[in-house]
This record gives structure tokens, C-alpha cells and sequence, in this order.
């Protein structure tokens, strides 16, 4: 018996002994029937073929380790952003113990919405009631300021109309007719989570700008000088709207952050548990209209948003998750033009120190070979990044990355001479990743935590940038947008490659010639 | 923060009843009459805990209930290593529940194993329009090829496949024959279906029962030699390698482990389990409708037992050991004795720390209720459960085994009501889900994780009583509960004198 209560052995240690791997392996031998071990080992080494990569690659109806997920998760993230807005997500209810689940997991942080919980009789007869009683529910509840609606796949397939089940409950009285009830139909059967956050999105505007559902005058747009921006779905939230609204007050811009949920997912530990935190306030939301342009930081999650805001004339403009040096700079100018205030020199010097840090640390760099997999603008972002420091983002593959992201890409790779050998996947996954890093191997890989399979089956480092992040803790405080963003974006991958050379020179009597002190 | 050790029975009970009022009145009257019947105040002696369960959750009010489908490849079939579990429908169930259960398991992952792979079809538009039956045909061909090594597949239905009308069961029959009888198990856990996970658990037992048992004939020879000492494992999930800290005590008191149920659980087990002369469940809520069609069909007994904290541990320990002869009998005890001095010094050195500390508990499956003995073990008091998705057989065991008299006990909790609950009892630590722990934990309140054992483990067993005791110290007596407030707050102002 190898437990003992001075040192207490759990998991990480306890099975390693010799009675668990003794039990394990009689356990194997006697009653799994197991495969023969030759045989593991020959598909484990067909696995790692060009051919295994071609028939994976001839896949058309299975998945594998998608990057991706489904549209209410992006709308439920896109929600919380507003002040006291409880998301409502009408259909089966497991899925919202899924998304809270998953969202709580990646911030360390509660995360707070509500099912309409149809089941059986709701799929015959369609889910009026249960949007009935959950808004009435909801509002006695949890007090929200509004409740914004979307939809599971259930809904969905049967139809619900929720424009019209929302008005018959306000008629009904579960909610006062002037509260606001914002909805956007998710089907999780189109596009991704990024779909979600631009449907919601899209919905709470058009709530609140064209009428409220016709219960209200359209508002008539007074153009102001502020300028709206939206973050989009990014794991990174709680670090970069907070970076975002500093570079704001630096430059003297009035702002509206549209969906910021920077502190809801991130609240203190004081005693007090805040069910809703910050946000845009309802009032910012619907004056956003009057604002001179709208910024979005991601353009795929805005594909229908940034056009219905751009219809209410305003001037929009779309980046793909800038970081580093050159993205910042346009974002900057960008900003610069619209309101015409200067950039000031704090932001040059900031600048100037990312440059610094990057002439330091390019030789560590330069020329490493990088795969990249994430959300489309994400990846792009990064990717773009690794070109201005010299390396080579070989593999970029985005599940939900489209056609127009891989012409996009590929124009970007065309406009860096370290980018001639580079290639975009749309729509793959991360067993088509395992063939490419097999196949074409590369130095690092960039990606959430799934991609520890990938570097455990592979051997390739994983530096973790992307969500879902669920194995280290706290990323998510600290911006990768911005010239200190892109510091930390720098500091990451200098420290996964330093580690890496230490690790594979620490053989004392072998390897002490490389294992040195200063670098 | 514990009970003031003056209060008596009654004043609990009064002051129970009294919050049960208190958060019903949030509600519409409806709801609150519907809710009402899920809050009580246990009292001694009644046969259950006098609340109504397994009912349909409320609209709006934050449950925190999963769905058949988290039933049924989050719980049932996910962990069966070497099979195959196809997410059947569009890509979120999959990605959601992908490796977050912790089902530890040995194997060469992606080659002959395959638990912490999402396989999904994916759907899109079309297959809603069209039906998924031909991209499911096209899904298991490319399982074949590609996963050359797995050794069956389910395919674990999601929302939208009964609302189309696919036909799972046909596409799985063909394939099965067109593989040379591959084991191929359609199941329809679609979430909609039940009131929460549980039916769940039910579908997916009656899918092994229909597609597994069905395909073995009872006569034919098992791949081992049975002996009278055969039993198999049911219902551990083995979260961070609890069956394997059960197994390991089974197998020392001369037991032969022939099946694990499902945590590192394979095919050929699953197969092999009609052979066992005694079924042993831990999990009561999600098998024990397999292990009552066991029973009847192939004669096998089952029993419950409980490896949380060593109280319970030695009772079902010689209670497993009753249904064998006297050297199993004999190593039950040699067991027992073997691992006292372990008890003994965990004991020694946690239930200072812990003693009269009070807990809150909401769960699922049979936590609610089995862990009870554990923190008693250390001095410590469960001051009120409920469970996520239990009936009423769960609520009876409850009563009649486990809870004290006044405790409050909710069934199918609200965040609201547990909330509230939470802040008036003012417990000393709180034991739930993910999507409690960080509601409690800015509250000041120590929380631990009771369905991933908070990436601990195993809890299970003499090994994971010593963990589980480790991990309630460390989260009680934690340093970092004393700085949830900021000195200069609350501290009384010095009294200026008015000027006059």
C-alpha cells in the first residue's frame, strides 16, 4: 500500500505503483479482450502515413476533434454583455447546462442563463408555454434588466417562431410589455459559435434600433462622434475590451463597447456573489446608433451585423483579431481617422517597446515553423503576427473557417516572403491537424487546450492562444490586442521555445554543450 | 460559520421551513406551487425525504440539470474505451461534453482507444432537410476506415434526430451485417427526451440490454475461466480512477473484477458480464435498470455497496462478502484490518481540522447521499442535499440510510434557491458542479466540485478516502477565505464630533 495520510497520493501518482499497474494489466490481459500489440503498433505507424493523410483528408461525412461549436454558446457569450442581461435559451434545457458548463471552465467564473426546458410534449405541440412561464420565471427571478432570447437545435427543427411566442407572452403578462425581449434565432446546425455571437448580436441592435418587434418608433439616427466597438467572440475578453477601452481613453475617444462582458467574467471574490456585472449599458446600446462607426475586431463574427449597422449609415470597419505590430497600427490609424484625434506618443512609445522586445528575441524566432488552428479571425490575427516575426505559420486551419477566409489567407501568406510555403484548411479538423503535423511537421503548434492531444500524439509543443483555454488558468486576463497584447503574445511563444531548447539539452554528460545560461 | 452548536433540532427545522417560504415567494404562483413540491425538511423516521422528483424541470429558473443525450454518452457509454461513440447531430453536444468527464482509462488513444476523441456528423442544414441516415451510413464507413482498430460504435442520437424521422435502427443493422455482426448500438438519447439526464441512463442501459446481451448467447464460452468468485463493477465512472481504487479492494478480499461499468470499461466486459455470479453497483440511479435485467434474465444477484469514507466502506465490504463463501468472507476482513491503520492516521490528522464543520451538498447519481458517511467519518455534517435528477427510490435509500433529522433537502434546485439557501444556513463548504462552484467560491463560501472531484480523485475507496479528506481540508482551511474582504471595509468609523 503505497497511500498514506503524511503524503497523501492522488491520481497523479497513485495508479504509477506497482499493485494499479500490476491490477491494470492482469485487467487487460484477462478481460479486455485487447488487440494484438503489433497490430496497435502498425496502425499507430499507418496513422502517421500520406496515405492514412489522404484517406483522412477524403473524409466528407465524418468529424473528428472539430475546432468549433455551435451558434447559442456564441449568442449566450454575446448576451451577458449587456447590463443585467439574463440569456434565455428556448429548447431542450441540457444544452445551457453545456454552455454554462463550458464558458465557466475557460474563465473561472459563474456563468448565469436560463432554458425554456421543452421536452417531449413541447416537440409535439411547440414550446409557447414553456416560453411563457420561463420568461414569467426569469423576470420574478432573477431581475434582469432584459432577457435575450435564442434557440437550441430543437427549436429549430419544429419551427417555434419566436418573434411571434415572445409577443403572446408579453400579451399573457409574463413580462411588462415595455420590457425588453431581445431574440435571435441559433440554429446549432448553421455555422459555428461565431454565427451565434453575430445573430445575437444583430438581434439586441435591431431590438433596440428598429422599433423594438414594432412596439416602438424606429430611432432616428443623430449622428455623434463616438465610435461603437465590438470584440467578438474572443476567449481573451476580460484582457482585451479592458485594453481596448484603455487605448480609447488614451486617444480621448468617446466609446461605446458593444456586448462587453469583460467584467461579468471576471468578478471578485468579496463576498458577494454578482449575478450581473457591467456591460453595456440599454441606453449606450440604443444610442450606439447615433454613433459615427462602428469597429469590429473580428469580421467573421460580424458578417450581419456590421452590414444592418452600416444600413443605419454609419461607417464600418472590420479587422481580423489584430495582433502585433502592423494589425495594431492599422486599428490605431484606424481609430485616428475616424475621430480625428491624434495617436499619442504613450501608444508610439508602447509601439516602440514591442518593436524592441521583438529585435531582442528574433533570432529565437525567426524562421520556426508554426501550425495555427482556431477561430477564423483568431487565426488569422496570429498568423499575421508569425509573419512579422519571421516565422512560418505553416498549417493554418480554421473548422469554422470559410472559403472567403482561405482566399484571405492565402492572401496574406502572398504578402510576406515567409508566407510562400504557408496553406489554409477551411473546414477541417483537428484529425486532419494530427495528418498535417505528422506529415509536414512543424516546430510549435498554436491552439486551445485540445490541442494537447495533438502535441501528446505528436510531440509537438502547444502553445495555448485560443478557447477554449480549460488547463491553465488566467490567460484570459491578460490582452493579446494592442501593443502590450502583442507583448504578451511574444512573451508566450519566446517562453514555450526557450523551454523547449532547455528540455531538449538538460541530458547532464550528453547534451552540456547547448544548455546554456544565457540567451 | 457552523451551525451555533445551541441550535436544537427543532430550531433548524423551523428555521428551514421558514426559507422554504422565504424563496418560494419569488416565484409566480404556479411555479412556486410546482417548486413547493421539491423543498422539504427532512423528518426522522419517514420513509423518504417527502419530496416529489423525477418531474419536469421549470422553464426559466436555472436548473442545473444536463439532458438524455449528457444521460447517456456523458455517463453510460462514453467511457467504453474501445468502441466508437458517434455524437449524432449537429457539432455542440459533442464538443461541450468532449473529455470534460474525466473517465480515466489506459489505451493507445485514436488507435484503440477512443474516449477522448469527439466524433460527430456534424449536421448541417441539409441533413435536417434530408435526414442524416446517409451521412450516418458515410460517417460509420469512414470510422472503418480511418479507426481500422475500434471494436464497436454507438451512435448517440442528439435534438434533432427523432424530430426528422432518421432511422437509426435500420442504418445500424445494415452496417453491422455489411461488418460481419460488428457491434453497432443505435441509441435515442435525444435530449428533449425525459426530464434530465436520467432517462438518459435508462435508454442507454436498455441499449446495451438490446444490441450487447442480445448479440452474446449465454451459453457460449466466455474468453476466461469462470470462477465462483467472478463479479463485475457497476455503475463506476471512474472519475480520476475511482473504480480502479474499488477494484484494487475487491480483487484483494479474492474477488476476480471481471467487468468494469463503464469507467475503463471495454466491449469484451460488457459482453463478458451475464458470466458473473454477483453484479456490485455503485451508481444505483444509472444501472440498476441493467443490473435488474440481469438479474431476471440471466439469474445474477446485484448488490449496492458504497466506497465513500471507511464507515461505509467496511459495511459493504462484508456485506458484498455475505454473498460468498468463507475465504472471501476472511479477506473482507483481512482487508479491513489491512487498511485500519491507513483510516486510522487520515483520521488523526483531518477530522481536527474538519470537526463540526458543516456541509451542503447538490449532486447527481448517488452522491447526494453516498458521501454522507465520508464527511461524517471526519466530524463533519451534512446540513442539506438534494439531487439532480434522482427519484423517488433515491429519495427512500436518503432517508432511511442517510440524512439526519432536519436536513433540508431540495430536489432538482434552482441557482436562486440554492443561493438563498446557502446564505442563510452559511454552511462550511458547499459540494456541487462546475456551474456552482465559482457562484459559491465569490461568496466566500469553500466549494469542491463533487462530479470531477475539483480534477482531484479518485474519491472512492481506503486510497480515495485519504484523497477526499486532503481535498475537504484544503478547500475548508484554505488561507484564502480569510481575505475575501478588504481590511478597510467594514471596519466602524471613528465618531467625529460634531462641530456646534
Amino acid at each position: 500500500m503505497a497511500q498514506s495520510a503524511e503524503h497523501v497520493l492522488d491520481h497523479f501518482e497513485l495508479f504509477r505503483g506497482p499493485e494499479y499497474q500490476q491490477m491494470l494489466a492482469n485487467k487487460k490481459k484477462m478481460f479486455e479482450n485487447p488487440r494484438d500489440a503489433a497490430e496497435v503498433e502498425r496502425i499507430r505507424e499507418w496513422a502517421k502515413t500520406p496515405e492514412y493523410r489522404e484517406k483522412n483528408f477524403a473524409r466528407e461525412a465524418l468529424t473528428v476533434n472539430p475546432a468549433k461549436a455551435c451558434q447559442p454558446l456564441g449568442a449566450v457569450f454575446a448576451s451577458v454583455g449587456f447590463e443585467a442581461t439574463l440569456p434565455f435559451v428556448h429548447g431542450s434545457q441540457g444544452c445551457v447546462a453545456y454552455y454554462r458548463s463550458h464558458l465557466s471552465r475557460h474563465f473561472k467564473e459563474p456563468s448565469s442563463c436560463v432554458s425554456s426546458s421543452m421536452t417531449e410534449d413541447a416537440a409535439v405541440f411547440g414550446g409557447l408555454n414553456n416560453m411563457i412561464d420561463g420568461l414569467a420565471n426569469s423576470y420574478n427571478m432573477y431581475k434582469p434588466k432584459m432577457i435575450a432570447v435564442s434557440t437550441t437545435c430543437m427549436a429549430e427543427v419544429i419551427g417555434d417562431d419566436l418573434n411571434a411566442f415572445i409577443k403572446t407572452s408579453k400579451e399573457k403578462g409574463s413580462v411588462p410589455a415595455d420590457f425588453d425581449v431581445p431574440f435571435a434565432h441559433t440554429p446549432a446546425f448553421v455555422g459555428s459559435h461565431v454565427t451565434g455571437y453575430d445573430n445575437a448580436l444583430k438581434g439586441i441592435l435591431e431590438h433596440f434600433w428598429d422599433g423594438k418587434a414594432g412596439t416602438a418608433a424606429k430611432l432616428e439616427r443623430a449622428p455623434n462622434k463616438k465610435i461603437n466597438l465590438i470584440g467578438g467572440f474572443d476567449g481573451y475578453t476580460v484582457g482585451n475590451i479592458r485594453e481596448i477601452k484603455r487605448i480609447f481613453e488614451l486617444m480621448g475617444i468617446q466609446y461605446t463597447i458593444l456586448a462587453d462582458n469583460s467584467d461579468v467574467f471576471d468578478t471578485p471574490t468579496d463576498g458577494e456573489f454578482r449575478m450581473y456585472d457591467g456591460g453595456t449599458t440599454l441606453k449606450d446600446a440604443a444610442n450606439a446608433v447615433h454613433a459615427k462607426a462602428t469597429i469590429s475586431m473580428q469580421q467573421w463574427c460580424t458578417e450581419k451585423t456590421l452590414p444592418f449597422i452600416a444600413a443605419h449609415g454609419q461607417e464600418v470597419v472590420a479587422f481580423n483579431y489584430p495582433v502585433g505590430v502592423s494589425a495594431t497600427d492599422e486599428f490605431l490609424m484606424a481609430l485616428s481617422r475616424i475621430s480625428g484625434k491624434d495617436i499619442p506618443e504613450g501608444l508610439a512609445r508602447e509601439r516602440g517597446r514591442l518593436v524592441d522586445a521583438m529585435a531582442d528575441s528574433s533570432a529565437h524566432i525567426h524562421g520556426k515553423k508554426f501550425a495555427i488552428y482556431g477561430d477564423p479571425d483568431l487565426c488569422y490575427g496570429l498568423a499575421a503576427f508569425l509573419l512579422e516575426l519571421g516565422a512560418e505559420p505553416i498549417h493554418v486551419l480554421s473548422t469554422n473557417g470559410n472559403k472567403a477566409w482561405e482566399k484571405k489567407m492565402q492572401a496574406l501568406f502572398g504578402s510576406s516572403p515567409f508566407g510562400q510555403n504557408c496553406h489554409a484548411y477551411p473546414a477541417r479538423d483537428l484529425w486532419h491537424m494530427r495528418s498535417l503535423l505528422f506529415t509536414e511537421p512543424v516546430d510549435f503548434l498554436i491552439g486551445n487546450t485540445y490541442g494537447k492531444y495533438l502535441e501528446r500524439d505528436t510531440g509537438t509543443p502547444l502553445i495555448r492562444i485560443g478557447f477554449p483555454i480549460f488547463d491553465r488558468h488566467h490567460h484570459h486576463r491578460s490582452p493579446v490586442w494592442g501593443y502590450q497584447g502583442g507583448m504578451n503574445v511574444l512573451v508566450k511563444i519566446l517562453d514555450k521555445i526557450f523551454d523547449e531548447i532547455d528540455k531538449k539539452t538538460n541530458i547532464a554528460g550528453k547534451t552540456d554543450y547547448s544548455f546554456d545560461i544565457i540567451r | 460559520m457552523s451551525l451555533a452548536p445551541t441550535q436544537s433540532i427543532a430550531e433548524i427545522k423551523a428555521r428551514n421551513k421558514e426559507l422554504i417560504q422565504e424563496v418560494l415567494k419569488v416565484y409566480p404562483e404556479k411555479s412556486a406551487k410546482r417548486r413547493a413540491k421539491h423543498l422539504n425538511v427532512h423528518e426522522v423516521g419517514k420513509s423518504d425525504c417527502g419530496v416529489k422528483s423525477n418531474l419536469k424541470s421549470i422553464p426559466g429558473v436555472m436548473t442545473i440539470r444536463g439532458c438524455a443525450y449528457a444521460g447517456s454518452k456523458g455517463v453510460v457509454w462514453g467511457p467504453i474505451k474501445d468502441m466508437i461513440h458517434i455524437s449524432h447531430g449537429p457539432v455542440g453536444c459533442g464538443q461541450y461534453s468532449w473529455g470534460s468527464r474525466r473517465n480515466y482509462y489506459v489505451g493507445t488513444t485514436g488507435i484503440d482507444s477512443f474516449v477522448t476523441l469527439q466524433f460527430t456528423s456534424d449536421f448541417q442544414e441539409k441533413d435536417i432537410v434530408f435526414g442524416g441516415d446517409k451521412k450516418l451510413v458515410k460517417v460509420i464507413d469512414e470510422i472503418q476506415e480511418l479507426f481500422p482498430l475500434n471494436n464497436g460504435i454507438t451512435i448517440q442520437s442528439e435534438c434533432p434526430i427523432g424530430l426528422i424521422g432518421d432511422d437509426i435502427e435500420a442504418v445500424s443493422r445494415a452496417k453491422s451485417k455489411e461488418y460481419g455482426g460488428k457491434t453497432i448500438v443505435p441509441v435515442r438519447c435525444e435530449g428533449f427526451r425525459g426530464v434530465s439526464q436520467s432517462l438518459g441512463h435508462h435508454i442507454a442501459n436498455d441499449a446495451v440490454r438490446d444490441w450487447v446481451f442480445d448479440k452474446v448467447t449465454p451459453e457460449s464460452k466466455p474468453t476466461f475461466e469462470p470462477t465462483p468468485y467472478d463479479v463485475a463493477i457497476i455503475g463506476d465512472y471512474n472519475i480520476g480512477g475511482d473504480a480502479w481504487s474499488s477494484r484494487i479492494l475487491l480483487e484483494e478480499m479474492g474477488l476476480r473484477v471481471i467487468a468494469q461499468w463503464s469507467g475503463d470499461g471495454s466491449l469484451a466486459e460488457l459482453e463478458a458480464t451475464p458470466k458473473a455470479k454477483l453484479n456490485v453497483l455503485h451508481c444505483y440511479r444509472s444501472m440498476n435498470y441493467i443490473s435488474r435485467h440481469m438479474e431476471e434474465k440471466f439469474g445474477i444477484p446485484w448488490c449496492e455497496y458504497n466506497f465513500f469514507g471507511p464507515s461505509k466502506i467496511v459495511e459493504s465490504l462484508r456485506k458484498i462478502a455475505g454473498y460468498f463463501d468463507d475465504k472471501i468472507k476472511e479477506g473482507a476482513e483481512r482487508v479491513i484490518a489491512k487498511y485500519q491503520p491507513l483510516v486510522d492516521a487520515v483520521i488523526a490528522k483531518y477530522r481536527p481540522r474538519l470537526e463540526g464543520k458543516s456541509v451542503m451538498l447538490f449532486v447527481g447519481g448517488l452522491r447526494p447521499r453516498h458521501v454522507i458517511g465520508a464527511y461524517e467519518d471526519l466530524g463533519m455534517e451534512v446540513v442539506g442535499t438534494g439531487y439532480e435528477f434522482g427519484h423517488n427510490d433515491d429519495y427512500q435509500r436518503t432517508a432511511q440510510h442517510y440524512v439526519k433529522d432536519g436536513t433540508l433537502i431540495y430536489d432538482d434546485v434552482t441557482g436562486y434557491e440554492f443561493e438563498r439557501f446557502v446564505e442563510k444556513v452559511q454552511p462550511d463548504l458547499v459540494g456541487s458542479g462546475i456551474k456552482e462552484k465559482y457562484v459559491f467560491q465569490k461568496m466566500g463560501v469553500p466549494f469542491r466540485q463533487m462530479h470531477s472531484w475539483d480534477y482531484s480523485g479518485p474519491y472512492h475507496g481506503y486510497d480515495g478516502f485519504a484523497i477526499f479528506a486532503r481535498d475537504m481540508d484544503m478547500a475548508i482551511n484554505s488561507p484564502i477565505w480569510k481575505k475575501t474582504k478588504a481590511p478597510w471595509k467594514d471596519v466602524p468609523k471613528p465618531k467625529l464630533l460634531a462641530a456646534e
